[in-house]
């Protein structure tokens, strides 16, 4: 078998999991917060001013990477829940409900920052700019995933209902952006479009890809901690968590 | 077989229907309710009704639906009906799609033989109401539909109410926006054709993803 | 191509059925067969598992581990639909419905065995005249013999009846063996889940004890 399929399968053993996610979470958490860290000095001091703005869209280094990584943490949940409704795969189940929370964050943080962005151009906090009220929904979207896993006492039984949802959630997500984007353009007329395909100056782009990076790296330390958490907690009545538990007693 | 085994459920749910035919007007006594209130709350401005009018019929429908998928599978799981379907020798989505059909049948179309009346309470004027009316007879069934899958996730758990609201409303947007969408346009004298025809396709989607989905809800809850 | 279901190979044939709930084994891994004219009594305390037993082997439960063929082919769960009927502790009734609406509804979804007919299995549980009472005013043993009647009704060849015993008086007791026996001589088969030894088909069956896994 082919070393890198082989690895695969030993990753759905739950105690090897276990020991791979205990050993690369702390690195993951670490060179994510570097990164972000990195991304987030350029972004303060080293872009200049923008001319229009001002200051004000520095903000847009923790918006837009926010933005994408409330997404595309999305279509990662929905593609663990497929694995894990087709294959069956205890592991996917794990991963996919380990997303979730993380997502919700990101997404959060893209709404508030968005907010933020807004005020002084808008002149309110909210505009029911059609992205960010794209971004609210997927929120809900999220916290209804969150929430129905949480309702459904069998741990495996609520994984795979909440995996189904998410699979509805992604495929109707695109379906929900198209709609709102015609709402707008019905009801608003034009707003300045403060999200849009404004180039950037190439100069002002390093800081975004560090923290493009950071936010992802930081994704994976937080999915491998909180996959870790629920595996755990999921064998707690196994021989090789009592075992852990008692040389951890020991030490 | 499929065939004998959507008319026993029909002949069934119409039986069940008319032995409890007071309940069938539940829901449209609550849409009429959500049109009360909102008119209390607007004021009685006939301007200000008028143009809220779309959205107030649409979401007027589209609550009620929402309290009414509660009945949707819950009489069936209780009873060990649910089980049967599972056991009978027909795919487990062909009898939910006869099913949804049924409900819908059962709860929405009052409330769109409701909406004429209820149109005139919120000073909708009348070359709006076809436009509403086409846009209902599209979207209520894919609310129906979508609402399937959220009730199927829903069905063992007891008190589900809330949360059956919180997973449906999202996946409600889309059809609200083209539907309340659609009347607007038409108001604002832009062609609301475009619009109706997203629901219909939307429909044509919903039509057969929706009940496989479902299907499998219904199994995953009931392991 | 599809294996075509053998005459001569067991109505029921399981290899190394196991199934666990929250990864919790609940029973496992079981071999065991039903023959066509045989009865598989399956006796356990209560936590055992018979109920599960019998949900997995009736495709109401999936996500089992080994084999189950029915007449020699191998079926998943959701392909056991229409080879088996389950008797179940809720019978499958609508409470605003009468006896012989309640049946033509089943039976359609189910289908119904040649040459009998509803009425007359409702006469063969004694639940002659009760034709329109609708399920709700029966008593508890009258909607068991409703579900027995149903049962009749079946074309299945293959019965998971899960305490079929419960809420009978002793003509109830005696009726529900008469049922298996002559399903058995017509060359059925049937699993019967019970507590203990106090009421049992007297027909040929075999025993299967189902304990608690440690």
């Amino acid at each position: 078998m082919h070393p890198v399929v082989r690895w695969f399968h030993q990753l759905g053993s739950p105690p090897y999991f276990d020991r791979f996610a205990a050993r690369w979470s702390p690195w993951a958490y670490g060179i994510g917060l570097a990164c972000m860290a990195w991304g987030v000095y350029g972004a303060l001091y080293t872009v200049p001013a923008d001319y229009q703005q001002g200051d004000s869209f520095r903000i847009l280094y923790v918006h837009v990477p926010s933005a994408w990584m409330s997404m595309a943490v999305f279509a990662l949940m929905a593609f663990y829940a497929a694995l894990a409704l087709i294959w069956r795969i205890k592991l996917c189940e794990v991963l996919a409900m380990a997303c979730a929370p993380a997502g919700a964050l990101f997404t959060a943080i893209t709404l508030a920052t968005g907010s933020i962005w807004g005020k002084p151009m808008w002149g309110t906090w909210w505009d029911w700019d059609p992205r960010l009220t794209t971004e609210l929904i997927l929120l809900f979207l999220y916290l209804g995933v969150i929430g129905l896993y949480n309702a459904i006492d069998d741990r495996r039984a609520a994984a795979r209902a909440a995996a189904l949802l998410a699979i509805v959630g992604v495929a109707l997500l695109p379906v929900i952006h198209w709609s709102v984007t015609w709402w707008n353009s019905l009801h608003q007329g034009q707003t300045i479009s403060l999200f849009g395909e404004s180039k950037m100056d190439p100069s002002m782009l390093p800081p975004l890809w560090w923290m493009v990076v950071g936010t992802h790296v930081w994704f994976v330390g937080s999915l491998l901690a909180r996959a870790r958490a629920d595996n755990l907690r999921r064998e707690a009545g196994k021989d090789w968590v009592a075992r852990m538990a008692d040389a951890g007693a020991a030490r | 077989m499929m065939l004998a085994a959507a008319r026993a459920l029909v002949v069934r749910d119409l039986t069940l229907l008319w032995r409890r035919r007071g309940d069938a007007l539940q829901p449209a006594l609550f849409a009429l309710l959500v049109v009360v209130l909102f008119a209390l709350a607007l004021g009685a401005e006939p301007a200000a009704l008028a143009r809220a009018a779309p959205a107030v019929l649409w979401l007027a429908v589209l609550l009620a639906g929402l309290l009414a998928l509660d009945t949707l599978f819950r009489g069936d799981a209780e009873d060990g009906s649910l089980d049967q379907w599972l056991l009978a020798p027909v795919p487990l989505p062909w009898l939910v799609l006869v099913r949804t059909a049924m409900h819908w049948a059962t709860t929405a179309l009052p409330l769109l033989l409701a909406t004429p009346l209820l149109a005139e309470m919120m000073q909708l004027p009348p070359r709006q109401l076809p436009v509403l009316m086409a846009s209902l007879a599209l979207g209520t069934p894919v609310l129906s539909l979508l609402g399937a899958v959220v009730a199927a996730l829903t069905v063992g758990m007891r008190r589900a109410g809330i949360l059956v609201a919180l997973l449906a409303l999202p996946l409600y947007v889309p059809v609200l926006v083209f539907g309340a969408g659609s009347v607007a346009a038409a108001a604002q004298g832009l062609d609301p054709t475009g619009a109706l025809l997203l629901l219909g396709a939307g429909l044509a989607l919903a039509l057969p993803l929706a009940p496989l989905a479902a299907a499998a809800a219904i199994r995953i809850s009931q392991s | 191509m599809p294996d075509a279901p053998s005459a001569s190979a067991p109505l029921l044939d399981v290899r190394g059925l196991g199934f666990a709930r929250d990864d919790l084994p609940l029973f496992g891994p079981l071999d065991f067969s039903v023959e066509a004219g045989e009865a598989l009594l399956v006796q356990g305390g209560n936590g055992a598992g018979k109920t599960t037993l019998l949900r997995v082997l009736a495709g109401l439960l999936d996500g089992g581990r080994g084999e189950v063929r029915l007449r020699g082919v191998p079926a998943a769960a959701a392909a056991r639909a229409g080879q088996v009927a389950y008797l179940g502790h809720l019978p499958g009734l609508k409470a605003d419905l009468g006896a012989v609406e309640n049946l033509e509804y089943l039976c359609g979804l189910l289908g119904r065995r040649e040459g009998v007919e509803i009425d007359r299995a409702l006469a063969i549980v004694g639940l002659a005249g009760y034709e329109d009472a609708p399920a709700r005013n029966l008593s508890a043993g009258q909607r068991r013999r409703l579900a027995l009647a149903r049962l009749w009704l079946s074309p299945a060849r293959l019965w998971l009846l899960d305490e079929p015993y419960a809420n009978l008086d002793l003509p109830g007791i005696e009726l529900v063996n008469r049922m298996v026996r002559a399903h058995l001589d017509d060359g059925g088969g049937a699993l019967v889940t019970t507590h203990g030894a106090y009421a049992a088909p007297p027909v040929r069956t075999r025993l299967l004890q189902l304990e608690r896994a440690a």
